[in-house]
């Protein structure tokens, strides 16, 4: 039988990617009948699929924030365990982004694609590291694709955040973190520094925190700023969803320091926007480098680019000979979410 | 460089002013010369270094990715000195230069040798230094700070009044070894450079309820213009025209500097004029909003000396051919004054007459008679005032006109910025006007200003309460709140919606008992504009 090209069954549709011969979306953004989830964050998982195929910690996110009956039903998938979903072997391998974070593997017709979902491939003590494999597909996001961003070692902004919580011992320092990934990976990257006080937690954070810890994954002693006096925080780390930086809430905190933790903090104006002092470069995307660099890792022969700023990747990609096109994607365009 | 690179970037993130002066009195403490003196330079903006064209740097963008990618970088970023700061590749072993090194070799290079330059210190710094680099190249720092602020932390570094740095400033040159040397206590205090300027004398702003203590005998009454205050300095010749911080604005003013043809040091309102003085009448005194067109500009057209004039009211004489007659009391400065510009009459100048008062009542009475916009108020100043710099309670006071009110609608909040991050302080406000669909809100104008800490929790929780929409940092608000506004003056503006400009507005009270329907209508506004 003669290969089957993925342009002829990988499908973008109005929900989402939609791959035909396993009829199921992947990350669709409008309940389907089936669906294959690469990781947690809002933007990808969504509530109220006929059938979700996903990690089991994908699975376990769900849960905790659209409760148990988010789907029919729910199907776990460990990595490297080959799946058939209809005509398609689908197999979900890590991709770096977030705990449970996946990229979907799916092989037809005698060709493999690969959805990369979310990925990094910066190390992350809460997850699993990107594991590349040849493809002659890649859907490639490209969050953070255009050369302007290359993200400074992780212990470079650790340290930052350190020496300005020194430099500053009577005012709270509150950092600006994603719940879901963000928060729980600058927890343990501040353990791994040394830091050993509580780290206190907005409300919003705490159910995700405490199903990372449950899955195993060590973040410390952690607090809540309940009924604590201003003078108490002095010195104190005070994390929240970025919604929470310039809220009332803060008016508890002794003169805070508002940093925010994310990808997007490498361009000034876009840290100023969001009102932070301390902006630290902190991604759980790959940056501009290694966007190319897995693009050549996993040697694919064509790569759809989607997700973030496609023209300048393809661009890049065109002039390395790659076969690459942009693909927009329903509901996904100049998102700038969870990053 | 790259310590530099560290503090901009440690003051473009930093919303408050005394934490600026901290982060700026901390590296010159801790800066080597000639470095510190250079990057002082930098901040006031006296650094005038051989720009690298855009094109130039445009080009070196490309050519460390390609023209398309740098395009699109360019394109999100919005700052060629950012993006390419971000996009550079090049690296090569060295020590990274320092701030000097960039300054003397900028200043001694071929032009066509400056790219090679730039590209050789790019390869060698991280992507904050390069930044840095590229904004002292690209000449617009835009950290928010100001000269005053850089001279505030340079006399709080060296532990002296912001008035002998200002004295001193003029003139000086980067990389100011004479200051620091003195500054450091290494070398006696330097002398003024010819044409230097004199700290101006100001007014304390008169409370009411003061007014029946002073003997009213005892001090001299003129108008307070509505100009901007300058000091001429001329000598031999050639003269400098100092704006109040010490800034000097000759070139904007090319027409009073012909006039400048004496030896003297005068302190006046800076005004555009209707028509010249002529004898003894004073110069017919045009709106604010020409004087403003003649502001900030680096050249000035012959239709615009010809349309907005410049003109000089005179209130004092500091030094006549050499002599300061600072230590000399106001009476007697105030007769030299009169003595000298009869013997240099010229229509760009005229005297700001004093105002006979008996009595604190009669003053009072002048004052509410004052009509004109080209008056602030009054100024009082003791007759036996010496003319000492900055601003000393007791000598002079300031006694403004009532400001103008209205009654108007809050239709915008947004949050403010540092200690006022979580609250909605920032309110756009609007008047009344008849639309299509009957009537409606126009905005006119915004305040921030003018309330209690007590009343701004008010402000918010009604903000949050009320809120109908939300765009970004901004929220629409219903209509239910009324602010009775004041404001110094209200000109015409093509760039509002409602043609109309408020001049410092701010709250004076919330009429929170106050139905929105009643709110002062647009026309009540445009009454108020005298042209």
């Amino acid at each position: 039988m003669p290969n089957i090209p993925p342009e002829r069954w990988l499908k973008s549709t109005e929900a989402g990617l939609y791959c035909e011969p396993g009829r199921f979306h992947i990350d669709p953004s409008a309940p389907v009948e089936h669906a294959v989830i690469t990781h947690g964050h809002a933007d990808h998982a969504r509530a109220g699929h006929g059938h979700v195929l996903a990690t089991p910690e994908t699975a376990a996110i769900m849960a905790v924030r659209y409760g148990n009956d988010h789907a029919a039903r729910i199907q776990t998938a460990k990595y490297g365990a080959p799946i058939q979903v209809g005509d398609v072997t689908v197999t979900l391998l890590p991709a770096g982004h977030i705990l449970g974070s996946a990229q979907v593997v799916m092989e037809y017709g005698g060709m493999r694609a690969i959805v990369s979902g979310d990925f990094k491939r910066r190390r992350d003590p809460t997850c699993a590291a990107f594991a590349p494999m040849q493809c002659d597909l890649f859907v490639s996001e490209a969050t953070f694709g255009l050369p302007v961003f290359r993200h400074p070692a992780d212990t470079h902004e650790i340290a930052r955040l350190l020496e300005s919580m020194a430099l500053y011992p009577e005012r709270a320092h509150l950092v600006g973190v994603y719940a879901l990934g963000k928060c729980q990976r600058l927890m343990c990257l501040l353990r791994e520094s040394g830091y050993q006080q509580p780290i206190y937690l907005h409300g919003a954070l705490r159910a995700l925190t405490g199903l990372y810890v449950s899955l195993g994954v060590e973040v410390g002693p952690i607090a809540s700023i309940e009924g604590m006096p201003p003078d108490a925080l002095k010195g104190a780390l005070v994390l929240c969803p970025p919604a929470a930086l310039a809220d009332r809430w803060t008016r508890r905190l002794p003169d805070p320091v508002r940093a925010m933790a994310s990808g997007w903090m490498q361009v000034r104006a876009r840290a100023r926007q969001q009102g932070a002092e301390l902006p630290l470069i902190l991604s759980d995307h790959a940056d501009w480098d290694e966007l190319l660099q897995t693009v050549e890792d996993v040697q694919a022969g064509e790569v759809w680019v989607t997700h973030g700023r496609e023209e300048a990747l393809v661009h890049a990609l065109l002039k390395r000979s790659v076969k690459a096109r942009a693909l927009h994607i329903a509901g996904r365009d100049e998102d700038e979410g969870e990053a | 460089m790259q310590r530099f690179g560290e503090l901009l970037d440690s003051l473009v993130f930093q919303p408050a002013r005394n934490e600026k002066l901290r982060l700026i009195v901390h590296y010159l403490k801790t800066a080597p010369d000639p470095d510190r003196g250079y990057a002082l330079a930098a901040l006031t903006g006296a650094l005038d270094l051989p720009n690298a064209k855009p094109a130039v740097l445009r080009a070196l963008g490309a050519a460390q990715t390609d023209e398309v990618l740098f395009a699109l970088s360019y394109d999100y970023v919005g700052d060629l000195a950012e993006a390419l700061a971000l996009v550079w590749r090049g690296h090569e072993a060295g020590p990274a230069p320092t701030l000097s090194e960039v300054v003397t070799g900028l200043e001694g290079a071929a032009v066509k040798d400056v790219s090679d330059l730039i590209t050789r210190w790019l390869n060698r710094m991280d992507a904050t230094g390069r930044w840095a680099l590229l904004k002292l190249i690209t000449g617009e720092l835009r950290v928010g700070v100001s000269a005053r602020l850089a001279k505030t932390a340079l006399a709080q570094f060296g532990a002296v009044a912001l008035d002998e740095i200002e004295q001193l400033w003029h003139g000086r040159e980067p990389p100011y070894a004479d200051l620091f040397l003195w500054l450091t206590k290494q070398a006696a205090r330097p002398h003024p450079l010819n044409l230097a300027f004199r700290p101006f004398m100001l007014a304390h702003p008169l409370e009411e309820s003061e007014i029946a203590l002073l003997p009213a005998a005892d001090f001299r009454a003129e108008w307070k213009w509505d100009g901007i205050r300058v000091q001429l300095v001329a000598e031999n010749g050639q003269g400098r025209i100092y704006s109040r911080g010490g800034e000097e604005i000759s070139k904007a003013f090319p027409d009073i500097l012909a006039a400048m043809n004496f030896s003297a040091v005068l302190d006046g309102e800076l005004l555009v004029v209707e028509k010249p003085a002529a004898g003894n009448e004073l110069a017919e005194v045009a709106s604010f909003n020409k004087l403003q067109q003649r502001l900030n500009r680096k050249t000035v057209t012959p239709k615009m000396l010809e349309q907005n004039p410049a003109h000089v009211r005179l209130y004092d004489l500091l030094d006549d051919n050499g002599e300061d007659l600072r230590p000399f009391p106001f009476d007697e400065r105030r007769a030299r004054l009169e003595a000298w510009l009869e013997a240099h009459p010229n229509p760009r100048f005229d005297l700001s007459p004093l105002i006979p008062f008996q009595d604190w009542d009669e003053l009072a009475a002048i004052r509410a008679r004052a009509r004109s916009e080209a008056i602030e108020g009054l100024m009082l100043k003791r007759g036996d005032s010496l003319y000492t710099g900055g601003r000393v309670k007791g000598p002079w006071y300031k006694w403004k006109r009532d400001p103008l009110t209205i009654d108007a609608v809050v239709m915008y909040a947004q949050r403010g910025h540092g200690k006022r991050s979580s609250f909605y302080s920032d309110y756009t406000f609007g008047c009344w006007r008849d639309g299509e669909n009957g009537p409606e809100l126009v905005p006119v104008g915004k305040a921030y200003s003018g309330f209690t800490d007590a009343e701004l929790k008010q402000l918010d929780k009604w903000v949050r309460d009320h809120t109908k929409n939300r765009f970004g940092p901004v929220r629409e608000v219903e209509i239910g709140l009324v602010m009775e506004v004041a404001f110094d003056a209200v000109q015409r503006s093509n760039r509002h919606k409602s043609g109309v400009a408020m001049r410092f507005p701010r709250i004076k009270r919330l009429r929170w008992d106050k139905p929105a329907a009643e709110a002062d209508r647009l026309e009540t506004l445009q009454a108020m504009i005298v042209d």
